[in-house]
């Protein structure tokens, strides 16, 4: 048997081939991931120009040129989308309130993530009583009602936009813990970890070094579903009246024009435009989670 | 760990070896008192000397995975102990199993799925230094003769480029460049090339050869390829359902075969050949599975010279001639 050298045309050219690259391609190529996209960027485009885009202070009761209370103004050049039953610029609340959709949804997708990530890390990888607890405890955060939930939370601190937050990240980890886990059940199995630990790597170092990268796309996606989610949520809350009272949010338009019989009024420019927004980035959550999913099971597609 | 008790203790000595796995639990076992448990490697005695390599026979699932592993430490023995080097392996921990793992090293059987998808190749084999904590200035140089003992081209041709990116063959190189690069004493190897294409094989073995063989590795095949033991091991062990049932050096365990099921074994590939594809064997019936705790020999439903006596004694390893040991009434 003769010594196989290895030829040295068959080693491809340096070049970091990479799998992530050609699914952002793949993103950006489908239409309502594309739209989704813009419609964040928009977000927080507006969010941090809010000061520079808001024509009034939206909490400011606005005044006409004869000295009276600018109440149910129509679509005007002054007033972009008219004014509240008290007088305030609806078209300043609305940008006011894409801070507040921004600040609720990264921070609760961020929260979801995180806590969903490390239970279903160590939940998969240790196993056992470990796993047996942890998993316990995600049945029992699934069962307990959100809405509920959050206004009983409400209740117990003062009416706070962080209640919907910490509602979001504490019933909605377990959907994370879960995938993540059966993903890390998956991966421990590969030869790879064998390899790490045979190699003198501790578990530590298995479990965030070899196993965790592995799995990161997959928090991503239930970090993009979990937006919106949460501005749905506190959008909600703050509709049936338990939101922060101080901020203005889409929700608490919505209440706003509800409870002032905006709706019987016809008064369009006040409640569409906040309804608008919320589905808009609703929606846009759900193609991102979509787009994020093919890129990490591109066999999905047909 | 201290090196060397003396050049005659054994590197690696297994004594009463044995691997019970609990079976997936159900429901219905709810209400039995015992499950059976599957006996994957069941009282087995090995030695490996320094330098010696030696092969572990058998058909799918007969335990010889099991055995690799439990020597490495991968897994812990349900009975029996394992001495390395003099020093029991059940009781490290902390820096002597850094120590141990610097010395005992695994080749894998799929090399498609032994290295990290995310590491590049440079980072994949750094990664044993990394862990074991040597110092980083050297690593370099380390890699790089790894890399030359298993021929492959220098550092500099892998820049950038992951395991995707490589044949099996290299994969597998790279694979055993990961082992050697902690400069071991020992490895095992686990079906080093059945994952490989047929035309690749002898490639990989022959470097495997050379290497053992210039840096006296002691080494143990795992493989149920009668030509690759032929091929690479001066000793072997043939294993059935969890027991070492016959051991003697490779040629004369080849050409005179003691046990029934070795002399099966053989029917099947009357010209071993390592670039032969693989093709199940001639046996009648199928491995009965491992459960349970038999009485008996546990060759004896698929063995054509069964006695009536082998249905209720264990047959025990017995020297049978200098060097050779078998487990059968009938020898
Ligand atoms: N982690 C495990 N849990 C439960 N059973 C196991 C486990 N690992 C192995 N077994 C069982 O132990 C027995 C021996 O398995 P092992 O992998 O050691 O066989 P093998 O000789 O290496 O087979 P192959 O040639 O297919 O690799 C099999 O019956 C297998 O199902
Ligand atoms: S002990 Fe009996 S059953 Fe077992 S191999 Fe020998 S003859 Fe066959
Ligand atoms: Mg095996």
């Amino acid at each position: 048997m003769a010594n196989v050298q290895m030829p040295a045309q068959s080693l491809p050219a340096g070049q970091g081939g990479n799998a992530f690259v050609a699914g952002l391609r793949r993103i950006l190529r489908d239409p309502f991931s594309v739209a989704a996209l813009v419609i964040y960027v928009l977000l927080v485009l507006v969010a941090i120009f809010a000061d520079q885009l808001m024509t009034h202070d939206p909490t400011q009761i606005q005044f006409r040129a004869n000295g009276r209370v600018a109440t149910n103004q129509p679509v005007s050049e002054a007033f972009l989308l008219g004014t509240t039953n008290l007088g305030r610029d609806i078209y300043s609340q609305l940008i006011a309130g894409s801070r507040n959709a921004l600040m609720v949804g990264v921070t609760a997708a961020i929260s979801v993530a995180a806590l969903g990530t490390l239970v279903g890390l160590l939940s998969g990888y240790f196993g056992g009583r470990i796993d047996a607890f942890l998993m316990r405890l995600a049945d029992v955060a699934l069962a307990i009602p959100f809405l509920p939930f959050v206004i009983v939370l409400s209740g117990f601190f003062r009416a706070n936009t962080w209640n919907v937050v910490i509602a979001v990240a504490l019933l909605l980890w377990p959907n994370t813990a879960r995938v993540i886990r059966s993903q890390v059940l998956t991966v421990k199995e590969r030869a790879y970890v064998e390899a790490a630990r045979v190699t003198g790597a501790s578990d530590l170092r298995i479990l965030f070094v070899h196993v965790a990268p592995n799995i990161l796309p997959l928090t991503f996606l239930y970090g993009s579903v979990a937006i919106g989610w949460a501005i749905l949520t506190e959008a909600a809350v703050s509709f049936v009246g338990f939101g922060d009272p101080s901020r203005i949010s889409w929700g608490f338009m919505l209440q706003d024009a509800f409870v002032s019989q905006a709706l019987s009024r016809g008064s369009w420019n006040w409640f569409l435009p906040p309804g608008i927004c919320i589905i808009m980035v609703v929606i846009a959550g759900f193609f991102l989670a979509r787009g994020a999913e093919e890129v990490l099971f591109p066999k999905l597609r047909s | 760990m201290a090196t060397g008790l003396s050049a005659t203790t054994p590197l690696v000595e297994a004594r009463g070896l044995t691997k019970r796995f609990a079976p997936p639990a159900r429901l219905t076992d709810m209400f039995r008192k015992e499950r059976p448990h599957t006996h994957a490697v069941n009282k087995v005695d090995l030695t490996i000397s320094r330098g010696e390599s030696i092969g572990l026979l058998g058909e799918s699932g007969c335990g010889k995975t099991t055995t690799g592993r439990l020597l490495l430490k991968l897994i812990e023995p349900s009975a029996g102990d394992i001495l390395f080097d003099g020093t029991a392996v059940a009781g490290l921990a902390g820096p002597s199993l850094i120590d141990f793992r610097k010395r005992a090293q695994l080749v894998f059987q799929n090399p498609f799925d032994a290295l990290n998808p995310r590491f590049t190749i440079e980072r994949a084999l750094a990664e044993p230094l990394v862990n074991t904590g040597v110092e980083r200035a050297t690593h370099r140089d380390r890699v790089e003769k790894a890399l030359s003992q298993v021929r492959l081209p220098p550092l500099a041709r892998f820049e950038g480029l992951f395991p995707h990116q490589l044949s099996g063959g290299q994969l597998q190189r790279i694979v055993l460049a990961r082992a050697l690069v902690l400069e071991p004493d020992f490895i095992v190897a686990d079906e080093p090339v059945s994952m490989l294409d047929v035309s690749v094989r002898a490639g990989v073995l022959n470097v495997m050869r050379e290497v053992r063989a210039s840096l006296g590795l002691a080494a143990l095949y795992i493989s149920h390829d009668l030509a690759l033991v032929r091929y690479v091991c001066s000793r072997t062990l043939v294993m059935y359902l969890g027991r070492i049932v016959e051991e003697g050096p490779t040629e004369d365990l080849l050409k005179s075969p003691l046990h029934p099921y070795t002399r099966a074994l053989m029917k099947a590939v009357p010209v071993p050949r390592v670039d032969q594809s693989r093709d199940p064997l001639p046996i009648i019936g199928n491995v009965s599975d491992a459960r349970g705790q038999p009485k008996g020999c546990s060759f004896r439903d698929r063995c054509p010279l069964a006695i009536a006596r082998c249905a209720d004694d264990e047959p025990a390893l017995r020297s049978v001639a200098p060097g050779r040991r078998v487990a059968c009434h009938l020898v």
